[in-house]
Formats: C-alpha cells, structure tokens, sequence
C-alpha cells in the first residue's frame, strides 16, 4: 500500500528534522525534574513528624496527575504543530504534485499521513508516559491504579486532537489550521469545567453547554478518563464527600468514562478522517 | 512509433474553470506515442492548468481527455496509467531533509517499481541528470539548478512512456538547458512521448516535433513546427533582369531589392518555382534560390498579436 510510504515520510522527517530528539531530551529534563519533586515527597514533614504512608501516596497521585496534565497539554501541542502542516504544507513547497502525480488515490495519501501521524502520537505518549511512570514507582514507590488505561486515554486525546488538525491542514494553512485546533483545544477543556460548573449547580442549561463541548472535541473527556485512572480509592472517596461541586476541576474525575463515550471516540476519528479524505479529494494542489 | 499506436495524450474540448475565470478553454489535440511535443504559451495561458488536468491534479469542468488510453473520467484506470507517466512540476521543492537517493527510492516505491529494479532506476536516472557525485547529500543543500535536476531525474524514473515537463530549463544556466535538451533528445530515441511546457521559444524549436501554441486558455494554432513556421518569403540572387522585369514579379508578393538579391514576400512554397521559371522566362540567370523561414518568435508573436487587436 502507497499509504505506507507516506506514514514511512511523516515519521522520518519528525527524525530527521529533529522533533523526536526535541521532544525526547525536553521530556527527559522533565521528567528528571519531576522525579525529584516526586522524591522529596516523604520528606515533608508535619508538626515535625513525616507524612504518613496513606498521605504520601495521596500527595504523590495528585501532584502525578498535575504532571501529566502538563505531559498532555505538551502532546496536543505537539500533535497540532505536526499534523497542521502535514498536507498543507505539502501543496504550498508542490512536494504534493509530484506525489499524488504518481499512482496513489488522495485517500492512500490522507491515510498514510494519518498512520505516520499515529505512530508519532502513540510513541511520544506512550514512551514519555511510561518512563514518567516508572520514575514515580522508583522514587516514591507509587503506582496509579491503571497506568495501561492511563496511557491509552492520553494516546487516544493526542490522536484526537491530531486527527483534527490534519482536517484543517487539507483546506487551511499550517499556522491557520493550528492555531484553530488549539483554540478548539481551549475551548473544549474550558468546556469541561463550565459543565462541570452545571452539574456543581444543577443548572441543566450549563451542563448541556459542557457536555456539547466535549461531543465536539471529546479531548477534555479523554482527559478526564486518563484522570480517573490515575486516581487511588482514597482521592475518589474524598471527591465523593465533597459532592457535585468537585466536577468543576478539571484534575478530577469522579466516574470512569462511559463506554458509550468511548466508542463515540472511535466514531468521531473515522468521521474526522473521512471528512479529510473528502475535503483532499475536491482539493486541487 | 506505428500510426496505429494509440495517441500517448488526447483531449477533447478539455476546460477548467475557476468560478468565472477560464483557465482553459476547450483544449483539442492529439499527440502520437513517441513525439516530442511543444505546448507554448506566454505566462498565464493555462499551460500549467493543462497539465494538471492531464496528470489528475485537477479535475476538468468539462470535456475530456485519455492519458495513455486512460480516460480522465475513469480514476482508476487513470491512476493506474499514471505508472508510465513522469512529470516534472514547475515550481516544487522536494523534501529537503532527505538526500537525493532517498527521494528517488521513495518516487520508486509511489511508482510502485519492483525492488530490485531501484538501485538500476536509481543510478540511470542520477547518471542521466549529472547528480550521481552529490547523490547523498541532502537536497535542502542544493541549488535551484540542482533540484531541477533532481526533479528531471524523478520524472524519468521506471522508463516512463510518457513525460511532461512544465518550463524544465527555468531555473538553469545555458549548460543545464543544453544537457536537459540532451535528455530529451535521448527520451525521443528511446521512444518515450515528450510532452514539453514552454515559454521558452528557442527551446521548443530545438527538439520538438509539434507544437500548440496556446493563449488565454485557447489552442491558437496545433501542427508541426514545418507547418507552422510558413515559408512566407524567398530571396532569389538573379542577374539579367532589366528593372521591366524585377517588376513584373511583383505578381509573386512585395519586393525588395539589396543589389542582386530580390526578396519576395508572402510567396507560397508552392509558387517558388513558377517565381523561377518567370525569371529565367524574362532572360534572368539564377544563381541562388533561399526560402525564409518564419521563426517561431515571429509566428508566435503574430498568433498572440492577433486575438488581442
């Protein structure tokens, strides 16, 4: 399949052109730094007497998950800076007359992008989160309850939020297309709190308004699964006592994400990419 | 090449529209497997449009043409004839973070060549475009004149039967143009249709079979560059004609006098020798007979003066 060359292109030039080993060395410095605010956690103290063992581990779940909000913020952005450009970049340099002059269908060619793009996603999230996992559980002896879960929401919202921005790049310039799906980012994020807000209210108008935002661009509810499963018993007890009210912060979650929600995921990426391949057919490089 | 060959490239009344302005216009034409085929016209006339059609890149309004007996309306087939086809675009920049090498292999693997014909399409095509010492640098290094080349050499990969060049020598010095009209006499030797996008005239006329000249989207003239460069004028070195009898030839076209040379102007090819029978009639001595031919600067500039007037 031509498709293949294609995704082979987009991963090789995130290679060559440096992305990865940025990415990478930035992560690694994080990671490091991180590690060490992890390993001083026991050592705070309180009224001269360290944290107990349960205290610990809360501290330590709550700062992971700020952490790696951090991580997903850094792989959107870094989805959107990749996937913006992807094809239109490749009609304005006229890389994309000599491709597609060859015997391959504009789908082969979206597609392709698409599965080169994937590939970028799942390693960097995949890669960086589990190390950041492992550093934890070295220095703090701390384990989420569902780190496997936790990386497959984290890859699904970079996926989600690349996929978006591979739309807009068929018809939009690079800059245009990723400054609009970090926008939609924002605002989807936004959107989650304000629906939470709704719910802390019971006000029905302002849920709705949350939950149309996260139908829209379900990014901050893929958030909000990694977030639940990162989160030990003791965080969602606590949640629980404090009411509706705690659906308003976007580093909680108070329920697993439905599977309902999950297979709209799946729904709305095969849309999103077949809305791409359509606009790419009717474009004319 | 046999006349029942298949025509490598035809088009019937082929026009693309953008909203209302025409970029091309009802483009006709035929072009026979194995000729070297020049498509002129000043900038903007639709030639670019032309072979974007031709190649799928866009899709006409209306009309419809075959590339290598694939019609343009079938997509598949067309995609699948696109095997055979090289194209250089005008203005294109390869990936520049690869080496030359490595756009080729990548331009093998689209062509879908078989794998252990790469490194032999590789090397020919390098050989070919003088590119074969750099072959490994990057092509975000290289001249304009460089990427051009590299550009042809993609073009000619997997021995296409069929290449179309948009304005090949634009971005290069007088040796790169001479080795590109080298390359395209070799691609004539060996068979493979040229379909060649000019502004450059002098080019065209050097390797090309036929030509179509094209202006605001329209064919103005198609044929044979024989044809269309007219033999519209003959000097004739004559002696022994009295005045009486340099006139009398003003029945053959307008004439000029320079000493012995008579120029007759708008004569026929056909009437060239009725004009050197009246001569030797009329007691002249012949000593030397020149038909002149129209360049293609001149017919060009006259086609295009024409509609515009």
């Amino acid at each position: 399949m031509r498709g293949l060359v294609i995704a082979r292109l987009v991963i090789r030039e995130a290679a060559r052109r440096r992305l990865l080993l940025a990415l990478l060395l930035l992560t690694l410095v994080v990671i490091a730094l991180t590690g060490w605010g992890f390993s001083r956690i026991p050592t705070i103290t309180q009224r001269g007497a360290p944290l107990p063992e349960v205290q610990v581990k809360l501290v330590a779940s709550q700062f992971l998950i700020v952490t790696m909000f951090m991580f997903s913020f850094v792989l959107a952005m870094a989805a959107v800076f990749v996937a913006a450009p992807q094809i239109s970049g490749d009609v304005e340099s006229g890389t994309a007359l000599a491709i597609l002059s060859r015997p391959i269908g504009r789908a082969e060619f979206v597609v392709g992008k698409w599965l080169g793009l994937c590939a970028l996603v799942a390693i960097y999230a995949g890669g960086a989160a589990a190390v950041e996992l492992g550093v934890v559980n070295a220095v703090v002896g701390y384990a989420p309850p569902e780190p496997l879960a936790f990386i497959a929401f984290v890859i699904a919202e970079g996926l989600v939020i690349m996929t978006l921005a591979l739309l807009l790049s068929t018809r939009l310039s690079g800059m245009v297309g990723g400054v609009i799906a970090l926008v939609l980012f924002g605002i989807a994020w936004i959107g989650g709190i304000v629906g939470g807000i709704g719910l802390a209210f019971d006000n029905a108008g302002i849920t709705h308004v949350g939950t149309a935002t996260k139908l829209i661009l379900p990014t901050d509810g893929l958030w909000r699964g990694a977030v639940y499963a990162l989160e030990p018993q003791s965080v969602l007890a606590t949640g629980a006592q404090a009411g509706p009210a705690s659906a308003a912060n976007p580093f909680y979650a108070p329920a697993a994400a439905p599977l309902s929600f999950e297979l709209y995921v799946v729904g709305w990426v095969v849309v999103v990419l077949g809305l791409a391949v359509y606009s790419f057919h009717a474009r004319e490089p | 090449m046999s006349d029942a060959a298949p025509p490598a490239i035809r088009t019937e009344e082929l026009a693309k529209r953008y909203g209302r302005i025409t970029a091309l216009a009802g483009l006709t034409m035929s072009i026979p497997a194995g000729d070297v085929f020049g498509f002129l016209g000043p900038n903007g006339a639709g030639k670019t449009t032309a072979v974007k059609l031709l190649l799928g890149l866009a899709r006409p309004s209306s009309g419809e043409g075959w590339v290598l007996g694939a019609a343009l309306s079938d997509r598949d087939a067309h995609r699948h004839a696109r095997r055979g086809v090289g194209y250089l675009p005008e203005l294109f920049r390869y990936q520049h973070w690869l080496s030359a090498r490595e756009v080729l292999r990548v331009h093998c693997q689209l062509i879908g060549l078989d794998r252990s014909a790469w490194e032999a399409e590789m090397k020919d095509a390098l050989g070919i475009v003088g590119l074969a010492d750099r072959a490994d640098d990057r092509v975000g290094g290289y001249s304009k004149g460089m990427q051009q080349r590299l550009g042809l050499g993609v073009a000619l990969l997997g021995r296409p039967a069929l290449v179309l060049l948009d304005e090949p020598t634009s971005a290069l010095d007088p040796v790169g143009r001479h080795d590109v009209r080298e390359v395209i006499r070799a691609l004539k030797a060996r068979g493979t249709t040229v379909f060649l996008n000019s502004h450059l005239l002098t080019e065209v006329e050097q390797v090309c079979d036929r030509v179509a000249i094209v202006d605001k989207g329209r064919v103005i003239q198609v044929g044979a560059l024989g044809e269309l460069l007219v033999t519209d004028a003959v000097r004739v070195r004559a002696t022994g004609l009295e005045n009486g009898g340099q006139e009398a030839m003003r029945a053959f076209g307008a004439l000029q006098h320079e000493g012995e040379w008579l120029t007759v102007q708008g004569i026929t090819a056909e009437r060239v020798p009725d004009l050197v029978r009246a001569i030797v009639e009329r007691g002249g001595r012949v000593y030397a007979v020149e038909p002149r031919h129209e360049t293609l600067e001149d017919r060009f500039l006259s086609l295009l003066e024409k509609p515009r007037a």
